[in-house]
């Protein structure tokens, strides 16, 4: 295994982007390896000692490892050859290999790159069918990176928010008030939308800080239960004719918003790479700069850390619980402008999907470090688009992409797991850090 | 409350005293003002019996304008002795039960004001409380042995779903329902000891191993309800379920009966498991070592306590019991398995153990709060009240946002939860 990655220039360039995606200026442990010098003896090093770069990548091997063993194992045709294996081995083992290469191939083409496309465009097809793919993954990636950034923040500030779907709830309804019952122009409609998707979410996560840092009341539960009181909130507005439902409309459909206050695509028509996703990239790098930068980020780290120390040293711990769920909230309602205003289809009582609990995924695997939920946002959400295309191609159900993302998260977060499978040397005491709130006393 | 100092207290603004009582009146003013004054002229009708009952009870009929004035004014006074007189600490906890209970009384007396259906059928309701506070009980009972030990267990629905699915796999394959119950528990106790050891041994992140078991759970389920038990519907998800269970004297008692002695086998395990957890952490020596593992490891580790096994055994019996949660959901209610059948109930569990304070008895309370909620959706389907049903649906969990906030306020988690153990 170590050796193929030696020998695979890939792996440098991604190893670098990811240490200093990991790394943006915050009082991190001293890490010997924090970044890795383009020489030859140093990636060797780096490889036998489990960087966390190289970490990632084993990490993502293993976890597509499990993931063929569940596609074969649920295969018929080839549990079938198996039973033969005794008089035909060669059978069962191409079959194996046919049904994972077949799926992951799908996979890959679905989220990344299509060859066919390529060939196409020689004869004359469309260049940019070639690049859809790619635009299918941030597609799927745009949400997810703003939900993540919306627990990542809240994580930072030594918090846990689960109610990034109940915030996404908030956001939409405005967006999609705004969408539809007002009237203006082009380019100013579709930003007072996301302006006010903004207000909604953080009005929603407003309430969490706020009763947090008034009463001491536990932020799970608060989320818990604002998750629930929206899902119903959403569902009575969208089944009330005089409130939100679409005139004539018996499901729970809110009213197409009007075309002024969609997102414009930015090479044709949809899914392609749309101002969603740059939104999320602005979000993502506005809340660097405010985690890393900005006074109050610094202060959100220190009550992260240690809410004690951080009054001692004079920082309103409640005015900074009710900030960072205001600013959590507030992505997590752009990450319903992404979706409201990007997409033809109107808000449904379950537009919401799993966006919120899939961003504590995602803020997990990017270690709450805004850069690094981009990147984790990315994987997911080729893994999401791909999963489509394989389920379609082959049957595969797209539930395994879900496997296969978890399990990534999961050997990340373990490197001496990692190091154990591939007898990797420990590196020099650069434990596991932690990414969410030790325990639940915040 | 004032006893449980610890570094970090917030300086909360107001005294816990008035606005807890704040609360009760506020509560109480609800009661008397939203929904005394606006139910429907007539009477709220509460029926005691199932039809056909035996030793027939008679249906009550009350106005229900009234009954809320005096469940409003119960909670009123409540308020006012909070405020003014020192209560016991079990008088503050039984007087946050009544105030609830008042407020969800007088939300039924207004929903059946005046109505032309029929009776709202109490026993029933009752029932289905409890029936649907099952796996929430069991889940929020699994996730404090683990943070009593001092791992936190977010995996609870995971643990729910992998439980779920074995159960009626396994008792669809084997026709026997016990089996089903067994294999349930053995899934959410490997989902339980993969926590364990990621947690324990890996040293990851609490928080990321339980979210991740979610994730896994949840796609694993699904891939497999769909790649094998739709395509072979009769051998992996024929539906086998518990018939109920009626105990022989108890069973007959009228209300009483119905309600806590005629159910499944499901009911009368959850009722052992309280009680074996509540004793079992309070009153014995493993309890008490449980205890000090969660409390203060280092210091445990001293006396010669283990700590890594406590927790490894902790977490892994939480497992098991959360599993028997999941195997409710199918072999215990509705036999079949279907896709993400757990639906949230493992972080409505993870609500209900925060609520109640990482104790079994609390956590129980708080769970019967969500049971009701769940049955409620039932009953207001039948009853037509004059407000969308989406909003009455709302009212638990903003009474629940009201009682966590005002009534309860900071809980303190075991000390060294979420804390892996590193021997020095």
């Amino acid at each position: 295994m170590s050796d193929q990655h030696e020998a695979d220039p890939a792996a440098a360039p991604a190893a670098t982007a990811t240490a200093t995606g990991a790394g943006d200026g915050t009082p991190a442990p001293e890490r010997p390896h924090g970044r890795l010098p383009l020489t030859g003896s140093a990636i060797i090093q780096a490889v036998t000692e489990g960087h966390t770069a190289v970490i990632t990548i084993l990490a993502v091997f293993v976890a597509l490892v499990i993931g063929a063993i569940l596609i074969v194992a649920s295969d018929p045709v080839v549990l079938r050859a198996w039973d033969s294996f005794g008089y035909a081995p060669g059978t069962a083992l191409s079959a194996t290999w046919n049904s994972v290469a077949a799926a992951y191939s799908a996979l890959f083409e679905g989220s990344i790159f299509n060859p066919s496309t390529v060939a196409a465009a020689f004869h004359g097809g469309s260049i940019a069918a070639i690049f859809f793919p790619l635009s299918l993954t941030a597609f799927e990636a745009t949400p997810l990176i703003l939900t993540g950034l919306s627990v990542a923040v809240c994580f930072r500030a030594g918090m846990f928010n689960i109610g990034a779907a109940g915030q996404w709830i908030g956001g939409a309804l405005v967006a999609t008030w705004l969408g539809y019952a007002v009237n203006l122009p082009i380019v100013l409609h579709a930003v007072v939308c996301i302006i006010g998707a903004f207000i909604g979410g953080a009005a929603i996560g407003w309430i969490v800080g706020e009763v947090k840092a008034r009463t001491g009341a536990h932020e799970v539960i608060l989320t818990i239960m604002l998750n629930y009181i929206m899902y119903n909130l959403l569902s009575f507005l969208l089944s009330s004719q005089n409130l939100m439902q679409a005139p004539g409309q018996t499901n729970q459909v809110a009213p197409n918003i009007a075309s002024s206050a969609t997102l414009p695509h930015v090479g044709g028509p949809p899914p392609q790479v749309g101002v969603g996703f740059l939104i999320a990239i602005a979000a993502a790098a506005a809340t660097a700069w405010l985690l890393s930068r900005s006074t109050l980020g610094f202060q959100f780290r220190t009550v992260g850390a240690s809410p004690s120390a951080a009054r001692s040293a004079g920082i309103s711990v409640e005015r900074v619980w009710v900030l960072a769920f205001l600013i959590a909230g507030g992505l997590a309602g752009l990450s319903a402008t992404t979706i409201v205003q990007g997409q033809t289809a109107p808000l449904t009582f379950n537009s919401y999907g799993t966006y919120g609990f899939d961003g504590i995924t995602v803020a997990l695997l990017g270690r709450a470090r805004p850069w690094g939920v981009v990147m984790a946002g990315l994987l997911f959400g080729a893994l999401d688009a791909g999963g489509t295309v394989m389920e379609a191609a082959t049957g595969v159900p797209a539930d395994v992409t879900n496997v296969i993302e978890a399990l990534i998260v999961l050997f990340v977060a373990a490197p001496p797991l990692i190091r154990l499978l591939f007898r990797l040397r420990a590196s020099g005491g650069t434990g596991p850090q932690a990414v969410a709130p030790k325990g639940w006393s915040g | 409350m004032t006893a449980l100092a610890t570094p970090v207290r917030a300086p909360v603004s107001i005294s816990r005293r008035y606005l807890a009582a704040g609360t009760f009146i506020a509560l109480g003013l609800i009661d008397i003002f939203v929904f005394g004054l606006f139910a429907h002229h007539g009477d709220a009708r509460f029926a005691l019996s199932l039809s056909g009952a035996s030793p027939r009870l008679p249906t009550i009929d009350v106005p229900g304008a009234l009954m809320s004035y005096v469940l409003g004014a119960i909670s009123i006074g409540l308020g006012i002795m909070r405020a003014v007189a020192d209560v016991p600490r079990w008088g503050k906890r039984l007087s946050i039960a009544v105030v609830l209970l008042c407020f969800l009384l007088s939300l039924l007396a207004w929903a059946d004001a005046g109505n032309s259906v029929g009776p709202l059928q109490v026993v029933d309701l009752l029932q289905g409380t409890l029936t649907a506070s099952i796996p929430l009980v069991l889940g929020a009972l699994a996730g404090l042995m683990g943070e009593r030990s001092g791992v936190i267990n977010i995996a609870i629905e995971g643990q729910l779903l992998t439980g779920a699915f074995t159960a009626a796999a396994v008792a669809s394959v084997t026709g026997g329902v016990w089996l089903g119950l067994i294999g349930g528990s053995l899934a959410g106790g490997l989902v339980g000891a993969v926590l364990a050891i990621f947690a324990i041994m890996f040293l990851v992140d609490q928080i990321i191993v339980g979210v991740v078991l979610n994730v896994i759970a949840l796609g694993l389920t699904n891939y497999l309800y769909d790649r094998v038990m739709i395509p072979y519907a009769n051998t992996f998800n024929s539906g086998n379920t518990f018939g109920t269970l009626k105990i022989p004297v108890l069973g007959n008692i009228p209300i009483i009966g119905p309600v806590f002695f005629d159910a499944n086998v499901f009911l009368y395990i959850t009722y052992a498991l309280i009680l074996v957890i509540q004793i079992g952490l309070f009153r014995t020596r493993w309890g008490l070592r449980v205890r000090a593992v969660g409390e203060h490891p280092a210091a445990a580790d001293t006396v010669g306590i283990r700590v890594l096994w406590t927790r490894y055994r902790n977490v892994i019996l939480g497992g098991l019991i959360a599993g028997i949660g999941g195997a409710y959901l199918t072999v215990g209610s509705v036999g079949f398995f279907t896709s993400d059948i757990s639906s949230g109930f493992g972080y409505i569990a993870l609500a209900a153990m925060i609520f109640g304070r990482w104790t079994p008895l609390g956590s129980v309370a708080a769970a019967l709060l969500f049971g009701f909620s769940y049955q409620l959706q039932t009953e207001l389907s039948v009853l037509r009240v004059p407000v969308s049903s989406f909003i009455l649906l709302m009212v638990p969990y903003v009474a629940t946002i009201i009682a966590v906030a005002g009534l309860v306020g900071r809980v303190r988690p075991p000390a060294a939860d979420g804390q892996p153990y590193v021997k020095a």
